[in-house]
């Protein structure tokens, strides 16, 4: 996935970042107070809470 | 005595990490209470928990339950404990910023409503971490994982994955970074500047770059890559792509790379990568010996040495003299030292320093050539322990968050009339507790007269929430003597056993 200026991950450095905070909630406000737009996901655990389907469950992207 | 154990099993409630240890405290301190956890039912939380006999028998969790355990004196004791912790989950929560603003139920909602959304910053139970993270990349994201407890074939497989994205996958176990001067995780208010680092360690990452800020120069991004990026099975794919990000960024003139000694193939194929960059290099390998650099790439075994190196051998801390410091200290005849750290690297860094003024080291993160603890007697050598390392933070968060984890060891090594030297670091910034020093102080004030000489090292800068200089203050009105760095606590620490043994 590149386009003309590179591939991506060379130009995260050169963007503004802005984030998506998924398990501790502490981290949000420290972000905010740096100026960076996040929002915090209201996780809880997939699948029923079994590792081993919410892992097979995110390869098949769901 | 009679010993009760009541259980509370919530279904589908979820609590970070943090915000349970807060409530477990709450409830351990209450009349009666023998042992308390407010633990997710992941696999291995339930199996800590029952090997702390804290589970009722037949009592069967999973891993979105929430069960709170109360191991009490009586019965009344435990369900008066239980219905307390019970209230607390129930209380609603306060309105603060993070409470009122939007907040969606996964990654992709949150994608979908904000496009501008480029990075995610991970941190839930290891269990889970890699779905979330691979959920992240299928949406061409960034990552930033904290989470640990992620299988190295996870790692290599996420790792993968992002490369032939163009994304970046930092970590897991990564603790810190810094990207555009957004805080990622454990890290410190920096003074924005051309010094770029990447990464292996996260404690190693934010003493270079406190030492840097500190000093008058500044950072321009720090890139962390995850413990093991540099072993074999994972071939340093993420330092590969750090370096060429830097290489390509026209704010950075020199970068940094720090991490404990690499597997040889990998050291081999990121120094030759290093060799083609524009940009020239501070290669800080912790504890290896001098290694094969291009031309445009210096070595230092210590994190001090990386940052002087960086900042054109610039002297940290030159006022400081150890041994005018030490010939202060009254001798006691002992010559034991015991090192208790929150940062692995700083752990480390004390073993090459020691290790290099003669000393017999034993660390339970030991670097090759210190004895690891545990395996045989480690027969009077200096115990440096690193705090952070699983076998103290199964279950509990991290000592950064809560330094409590130090406390035992701490009464102990004040107890221990071998030691003439106990050596502690405190780490500052975002994601740190509150106020370290407040929480150190209060364990050592009552100690006797005869302790051992305590000796701190501040991680951290005058930004930083908590602040360098007013964390430096507490420490030396409660006695402990604070050196400017990591690496001079621990040459303050040899010194004043040598005078003691004069």
């Amino acid at each position: 996935m590149t386009d003309q200026d590179g591939p991506q991950y060379q130009q995260l450095l050169a963007r503004k970042v802005e984030v998506v905070n998924v398990g501790l909630e502490g981290f949000v406000k420290d972000l905010r107070d740096c100026g960076i737009d996040v929002v915090h996901v209201d996780w809880k655990p997939s699948a029923g809470g079994d590792p081993q389907m919410a892992a097979l469950l995110a390869k098949l992207g769901v | 005595m009679n010993v009760v154990v009541l259980n509370e099993v919530r279904k589908g409630f979820y609590l970070d990490s943090v915000a349970l240890m807060r409530l477990s405290r709450e409830v351990a301190g209450s009349p009666g209470v023998i042992e308390a956890a407010l633990m997710m039912g992941t696999p291995s939380n339930a199996a800590i928990m029952r090997n702390a006999g804290l589970l009722e028998e037949g009592t069967a969790v999973k891993g979105n339950d929430l069960v709170i355990a109360v191991k009490a004196e009586s019965e009344t004791a435990a369900r008066e404990a239980l219905d307390n912790a019970i209230k607390s989950l129930d209380k609603p929560k306060s309105q603060g910023e993070a409470q009122s603003a939007w907040r969606p139920h996964s990654i992709a909602a949150a994608v979908k409503n904000r496009p501008e959304i480029n990075l995610a910053l991970i941190s839930v139970p290891g269990e889970f971490a890699a779905a979330e993270a691979r959920k992240a990349l299928n949406r061409g994201l960034h990552v930033l994982m904290f989470s640990d407890n992620v299988s190295l074939e996870d790692e290599l497989s996420l790792k993968q994955q992002a490369r032939a994205a163009g994304l970046l996958m930092m970590g897991p176990d990564c603790g810190t970074a810094v990207i555009g001067g957004a805080p990622l995780a454990f890290a410190n208010k920096l003074t924005r500047g051309r010094i770029g680092i990447v990464g292996a360690s996260g404690t190693g990452t934010q003493e270079v770059s406190c030492l840097i800020s500190e000093a008058g120069a500044g950072i321009s991004h720090a890139i962390g890559v995850g413990g093991r990026d540099l072993k074999k099975d994972i071939g340093g794919i993420t330092t590969l792509m750090a370096i060429d990000a830097f290489d390509s960024d026209p704010e950075t003139d020199h970068v940094v790379l720090i991490s404990k000694p690499p597997h040889p193939d990998v050291a081999k194929s990121v120094l030759q990568r290093i060799g083609k960059s524009k940009k020239s290099f501070t290669v800080c390998f912790i504890g290896a010996s001098e290694v094969e650099l291009p031309p445009n790439a210096r070595f230092s075994p210590t994190l001090k040495g990386a940052a002087e190196l960086a900042l054109g051998h610039q002297k940290i801390g030159a006022g400081f003299d150890a041994n005018a410091v030490a010939s202060r200290i009254p001798r006691n005849g002992r010559g034991g030292i015991e090192g208790l750290f929150a940062g692995g690297t700083l752990c480390a860094e004390a073993q090459v320093i020691l290790a290099a003024a003669g000393r017999k080291v034993a660390s339970n993160a030991a670097i090759p050539g210190v004895l690891k603890l545990g395996v045989e007697p480690n027969d009077g050598r200096d115990r440096l322990i690193d705090l952070g390392d699983d076998e103290y933070t199964r279950g509990r968060p991290h000592p950064m968050i809560d330094p409590s984890v130090r406390d035992e060891a701490l009464r102990a090594a004040l107890r221990n009339r071998d030691l003439s030297v106990v050596l502690l670091d405190l780490v500052l910034g975002y994601g740190a507790h509150a106020d370290p020093a407040e929480h150190l102080t209060k364990i050592v004030t009552d100690r006797g007269r005869d302790a051992p000489a305590l000796i701190a090292s501040v991680v951290g800068t005058e930004q930083d929430p908590q602040g360098r200089s007013a964390q430096v203050r507490k420490l030396e009105q409660a006695g402990i003597l604070v050196a400017p760095s990591n690496a001079q606590a621990c040459e303050l620490a040899v010194a004043i056993v040598q005078n003691a043994g004069r």
